[in-house]
């Protein structure tokens, strides 16, 4: 198939990326399939009868039911015709948002994982875990779809996925469906201010969900001193400082309140929020995620 | 020129720049080194966030410094800076520059020239006339005459030290007698030793004006030899110093090198000469190879010994029966293991009793000769002090008047007697422990040796006295008489191993090595009168710097002043009178001069010394470390590191490990074809092309398959994974190295072949296997046999396709292999000789080979041949000769023993019928 004549370039930039990208997917995939294991998946049967896979009950048919729904072997023991119902297995729908934001392309010291690193990471072990449960999972503005086969797609798409033009990255309001669980990886460095948006829209929509920081330990101890010009990695901003420890009391304060600010957001919406820093281990923030959307 | 204390500056106004230093302070104070810039996604959080204690806005002090210091630096290179500068002390009158050229002052002798240049060049300035007395001995005879002193520059400066000593003119006033009127200033350049005429020239100097004498800057040191028994050196010096001596000569490899360090003993001082005797004590091997001695780190001819005769090893002359020519028959004579159990240690002459009598040889080992035509010359000379050294043999044993033999030890039996063999009693006899104070004192008698046969001696009373080595039945295995002041020494079995295993162990060796030490050196010299040269030729001689050269241009010098040493027209070196080598030694003792009468300059006077570069280079080293330190600031300590290992690191060199062609390695696989690269691209790319050419037909046509040809480059490339060569030779190729030579000898003995071809057709139809002057230099340190043009009957005839002419692009013209063995027939009934066993190492041809063979890639021929049908016919014949050549450097004589079928058959036939 060949691209559009009206953007070449770009379709040609952005299938060289993926393939680029790509590259490190069955890794990626692998990893997340290793964490996964690490936790059992829970039943969600319904108590009704219903699209499942386990036995519910024979009952008779009735108008409507179709010759093939008939269970032969059970009718064939009487005179009426039986149908076997099975019980209703409901996938929940879960949503994944990762920040795209430039500032989560960042790591602080080469024996660490970039920040979307790990938060993908993390964001397909999930959805991993969740697949295997029987949830439906997807991208935030993407169809949610069940089986194991979805894991390759979303990994696909995260790795594909543009990275935002500046140094953070809102989810779009309009992508929110009711009865969703949302969850948002995001570093939520830059201004947060999208998020009182998209927690009054989700409590009206009766969507919950999870609020996780990643962070790199650098962004969190501050390791800095002397003369250093800080510049953010899509360089929208700068601080010029002349004495940068100095500045990491009042760094580390403005950190905490910012993570404050987030949990009694997320307090107030039913939402709930934790925090992972790169050189943990993922398994720890994996449960704590997975513990958390099954409450 | 502007003078401060012990610095002078040239160009003294640029010291106004230093002013400017202080107003450079003020602008580099104020300009701070750059912050680091670091990535950081929190920047939000610190939006608007002030600095609790900036760091100061300034460059730190240290670095400010580099920086001034830097720029000083190069401001004050600038100036021209010299260190002590020579302050000129004016003089008016005539100069006269006496400077003193032989070995002695060869050492600083740029030194003695600049400060003769000096002088002249200030009396130049000053207008004064001058006159440069050159003391080699060379000089014009007559009055010396004075001219403006510019004028005699390029004298001095194509002056060099004479390999002999100081030599100044004869009659001073005479030589002086145009000298312009007025005071005569005189600057002696002295080399500091006492010579003939010396005192006479000072008085008559100082007569005439002020002298002033330069000595030397260094003390003198020189190398003498004492002959006798056991030659030993003697190091004389000014100072107290004791350097090593070096013996330097060829080492096994043919490369001179640094042999053996001897060290001086303890000194004796007299009249200021310190006098130091060094025993040359070294193994005869090593001794044998010593070429000269020299003192280490002194560079002039009397620091060299050259060795001669006298410190050289013995001469021992074998006499016996030519050898056989074929490789396999020479381990059958008996030359050949005194060859081999001789020459590491001495040298060797070979030839008639009458040649080696005159060339004077120290010991004369005769193998198996009887009734010899020169046997009065032969004791004459043993009874002058020659050893002579006899081995049995079937020829005297069988000889009917043994008793009749003169220069035997011990009067011998006729006939011998056998011990072990298949008609006789007993087993073969070993040897019996050597007397504790023979001559073969503490050699060790190994068990294996066993003697199958040998020559009894008549049993005589002093037969116990005259043996010096027994078997074990106590019967005789070498006897030794001494007859005047020589001996006679009879080894009662042969040289080889016929008749004993002993020249077969390492005991043979040391007990010839026993023998030959034992004789005396040289015993010829003094009864050679009758050979006396009376001239003797210059061969190598050294110049004042000790550094050896071709003697060209000399004439002979007499024999009688050779004994004067060395003197203008007869330099130190190495003089030839027929087989004789005597060396003529610069060195020796001398006595220091005393200068009364006259100024000495003090030795430290040395001209300025200039410290601009100096200066310059640590403006660099500044400025470098100043971006160290700049980088160190900006980018943290991490980089400046790095940038210093990297500083650090880079200009250490690669250690290599030893490289292999891989196209060698391929070669040692496919048994590639291979050619030499001879640095034409055109002719190297036809020997590529022709081998690929040739190794395509054998591919298709014979069992053998070789891969793609390689080229070979003989400096480097290792020959012995090769089993064929192509050479090309062209007129530009440069010659290989000693050490390609080496590996080329290597690979022709260990059955190699090289195909010469010098492409030319022999056009100028000059015959002979050394076609061209461009392949006698090539070939001329291969060890080649003897060539002559390929017999008809020559394997490479049929070692696949017969063949009756070998043509290449040209044709007719003859191909040389090794010579067959003189004497060899045809036997009956078989259609070839039995030729050489063996494969030819060479085959020299004309023909143009390659461009015959060259086929490009897609299989054309590269080169047209000849005309049509003809020329292809030509360019098969030429593939056949390829292909023979190569099946014949593959397989050797196989195919001679193959053709031979035939006749075997057929006789095979005759027999049968015969029997039945």
């Amino acid at each position: 198939m060949t691209p559009p004549p009206a953007a070449p370039s770009r379709a040609a930039g952005l299938r060289v990326g993926a393939e680029a990208a790509s590259a490190h997917l069955p890794g990626l995939i692998l990893s997340a399939e290793r964490l996964a294991a690490m936790v059992a998946p829970g039943a969600h049967g319904l108590r009704r009868a219903g699209p499942g896979e386990d036995f519910w009950q024979y009952r008779p048919a009735s108008a409507g039911d179709g010759a093939r729904s008939i269970d032969w072997r059970r009718s064939a023991r009487s005179d009426a015709q039986f149908v076997r119902d099975r019980e209703a297995q409901t996938a929940q729908a879960v949503a994944l948002w990762v920040s795209a934001g430039q500032g989560m392309d960042w790591r602080g010291a080469d024996d660490r994982p970039t920040k979307a690193a790990r938060a993908q990471l993390l964001a397909l072990a999930l959805a991993m875990v969740l697949l295997r449960g029987g949830e439906k999972v997807g991208l935030l503005g993407q169809p949610a779809r069940a089986g194991r086969a979805q894991a390759d797609r979303l990994a696909e798409a995260m790795v594909t996925t543009a990275a935002a033009p500046g140094d953070g990255d809102a989810p779009g309001l309009e992508a929110l469906r009711p009865n969703q669980r949302l969850v948002i990886l995001s570093d939520f460095l830059t201004d947060p201010a999208w998020l009182g948006d998209l927690l009054a829209r989700a409590g009206a929509l009766g969507v919950a969900g999870v609020l996780m920081q990643v962070l790199d330990p650098d962004e969190e101890e501050f390791p800095y001193a002397g003369a250093v010009v800080f510049q953010s990695p899509s360089g929208a901003l700068r601080h010029d400082s002349r004495d940068a420890a100095g500045l990491r009391a009042a760094y580390r304060q403005r950190l905490a309140e910012r993570r404050d600010w987030l949990a009694g957001q997320a307090r107030r919406a039913g939402w709930h929020f934790g925090h992972h820093l790169t050189d943990h281990a993922p398994a720890v923030a994996l449960g704590w995620l997975y513990q958390v959307l099954g409450r | 020129m502007l003078i401060l204390g012990p610095l002078g500056f040239a160009a003294p106004w640029v010291l106004a720049a230093l002013v400017a230093l202080p107003v450079l302070w003020l602008i580099l104070r104020a300009m701070p080194p750059a912050p680091r810039r670091i990535a950081f996604p929190g920047v939000e959080l610190l939006r608007g966030l002030i600095d609790p204690r900036p760091v100061a806005r300034r460059t730190p002090w240290w670095l400010l410094l580099l920086r001034l210091a830097a720029v000083a630096a190069l401001i004050l290179a600038f100036a021209g800076p010299v260190w002590k500068p020579v302050a000129t002390a004016p003089a008016g009158g005539p100069l006269l520059v006496v400077l003193d050229a032989g070995w002695s002052a060869a050492p600083d002798w740029a030194g003695r020239q600049a400060r003769a240049e000096r002088a002249l060049s200030e009396a130049a300035g000053a207008g004064r006339p001058a006159a440069l007395l050159i003391a080699d001995g060379q000089a014009a005879p007559g009055p010396l005459p004075f001219a403006a002193a510019d004028t005699l520059l390029a004298r001095l400066r194509a002056a060099r030290p004479a390999p002999w000593p100081t030599t100044l003119p004869e009659a001073p006033q005479d030589t002086l007698s145009a000298a312009p009127d007025g005071t005569l200033a005189t600057l002696w350049i002295s080399d500091g030793l006492d010579h003939p005429q010396r005192a006479e020239w000072l008085e008559a100097l100082t007569d005439r004006g002020p002298v002033t004498v330069v000595p030397p800057a260094a003390a003198l040191r020189a190398l003498s030899l004492t002959a006798g028994e056991s030659p030993s050196l003697t190091l004389h010096s000014m100072d107290d110093s004791a350097p090593a001596i070096l013996a330097i000569g060829p080492d096994p490899q043919g490369l001179e090198r640094e042999l053996a360090r001897l060290i001086p003993g303890d000194g004796a001082t007299a009249a200021g000469v310190t006098t130091r005797p060094v025993a040359i004590d070294l193994p005869p091997e090593l001794r044998n190879r010593i070429t000269r001695f020299q003192v280490e780190g002194d560079s002039h001819a009397g620091a060299v010994v050259l060795a001669d005769d006298r410190v050289r090893r013995r001469k021992v002359a074998l006499v016996g029966d030519p050898d056989m020519q074929a490789e396999g028959q020479q381990l059958l004579s008996q030359l050949y293991y005194l060859r081999r159990a001789l020459a590491p240690v001495s040298d060797l002459v070979e030839g008639g009793l009458g040649d080696v009598l005159d060339s004077a040889p120290d010991v004369i080992v005769i193998a198996d000769q009887v009734n010899m035509p020169e046997s009065a010359e032969l004791a004459e000379w043993v009874e002058e002090g020659g050893l002579l050294i006899r081995f049995a043999g079937p020829r005297m044993a069988a000889y009917d008047r043994l008793v009749d033999e003169p220069l035997l030890p011990v009067l011998l039996r006729q006939g011998g007697r056998d011990i072990g063999g298949a008609l006789s009693w007993g087993d073969p006899r070993g040897l019996a422990a050597f007397a504790g104070d023979g001559l073969f004192a503490g050699l060790d008698a190994p068990a294996d040796v066993a003697v199958r046969a040998q020559l009894m001696a008549q049993p005589t009373p002093d037969l116990a006295e005259r043996t010096v080595a027994a078997l074990s039945d106590n019967t005789p295995l070498v006897t030794r008489e001494r007859r005047g002041q020589g001996q006679v020494v009879l080894f009662h079995v042969t040289a080889n191993a016929e008749w004993s295993s002993l020249p077969l162990s390492g005991l043979f060796v040391q007990m010839l090595e026993r023998l030959v030490a034992s004789a005396r050196v040289s015993p010829a010299n003094e009864q050679a009168d009758d050979r006396e040269q009376p001239f003797w030729t210059p061969e190598t001689v050294l110049d004042g710097f000790g550094r050896a050269n071709p003697a060209a241009g000399l004439s002979p010098v007499p024999a009688g002043d050779l004994a004067l040493g060395p003197a203008p027209g007869r330099p130190a070196g190495i003089y030839a009178a027929g087989e004789r080598r005597a060396a003529l030694n610069a060195g020796g003792g001398f006595t220091l001069a005393a200068w009364p009468g006259a100024t000495v300059e003090a030795r430290a006077e040395a001209p300025g010394r200039d410290l601009q570069g100096a200066l310059l280079v640590l403006a660099a080293l500044l400025l470098a470390l100043d971006a160290l330190g700049s980088a160190m600031l900006a980018r943290g300590g991490r980089v400046a590191a790095s940038l210093l290992l990297a500083m650090i690191l880079l200009p250490g060199p690669r250690a290599t490990a030893q490289e292999v062609n891989p196209d060698l390695i391929r070669a040692a696989d496919q048994a590639a074809l291979a050619y030499v690269l001879t640095g034409d691209d055109a002719i190297d790319r036809t020997s590529a092309e022709g081998l690929a050419g040739l190794s395509r037909v054998l591919f298709q046509r014979t069992s053998v398959e070789p891969g793609a040809p390689v080229g070979i480059d003989l400096d480097h490339d290792d020959l012995s994974v090769l089993t064929f060569l192509y050479w090309p030779v062209t007129d530009s190729q440069p010659m290989p190295s000693p050490a390609a030579y080496l590996r080329l000898n290597h690979f022709l003995r260990s059955g190699g072949m090289i195909l010469f071809d010098t492409r030319d057709g022999d056009v100028a139809g000059l015959g002979g296997p050394d076609v061209s002057q461009a392949l006698r230099d090539l070939a001329a340190p291969l060890e080649i046999p003897p060539l002559a043009p390929v017999p008809h009957d020559h394997v490479l005839t049929r070692s696949f396709y017969l063949l009756e002419d070998f043509p290449g692009r040209w044709q007719g013209s003859p191909v040389w292999v090794e010579a067959p063995p003189a004497g060899v027939e045809a036997a009956e009934g078989v259609p070839f000789r039995h030729l050489n066993d063996g494969v030819s190492p060479v085959v020299i041809g004309a023909n143009s080979w390659a461009e015959a063979w060259a086929m490009d890639a897609n299989g054309f021929p590269s080169f047209p041949i000849g005309r049509g049908w003809e020329g292809e016919r030509q360019r098969e014949l030429a593939y056949r000769f390829g292909v023979n050549l190569i099946m014949y450097a593959l397989t050797g004589n196989y195919k001679s023993d193959q053709v031979h079928v035939p006749a075997l058959l057929d006789r095979l036939r005759v027999e049968e019928g015969l029997s039945r």
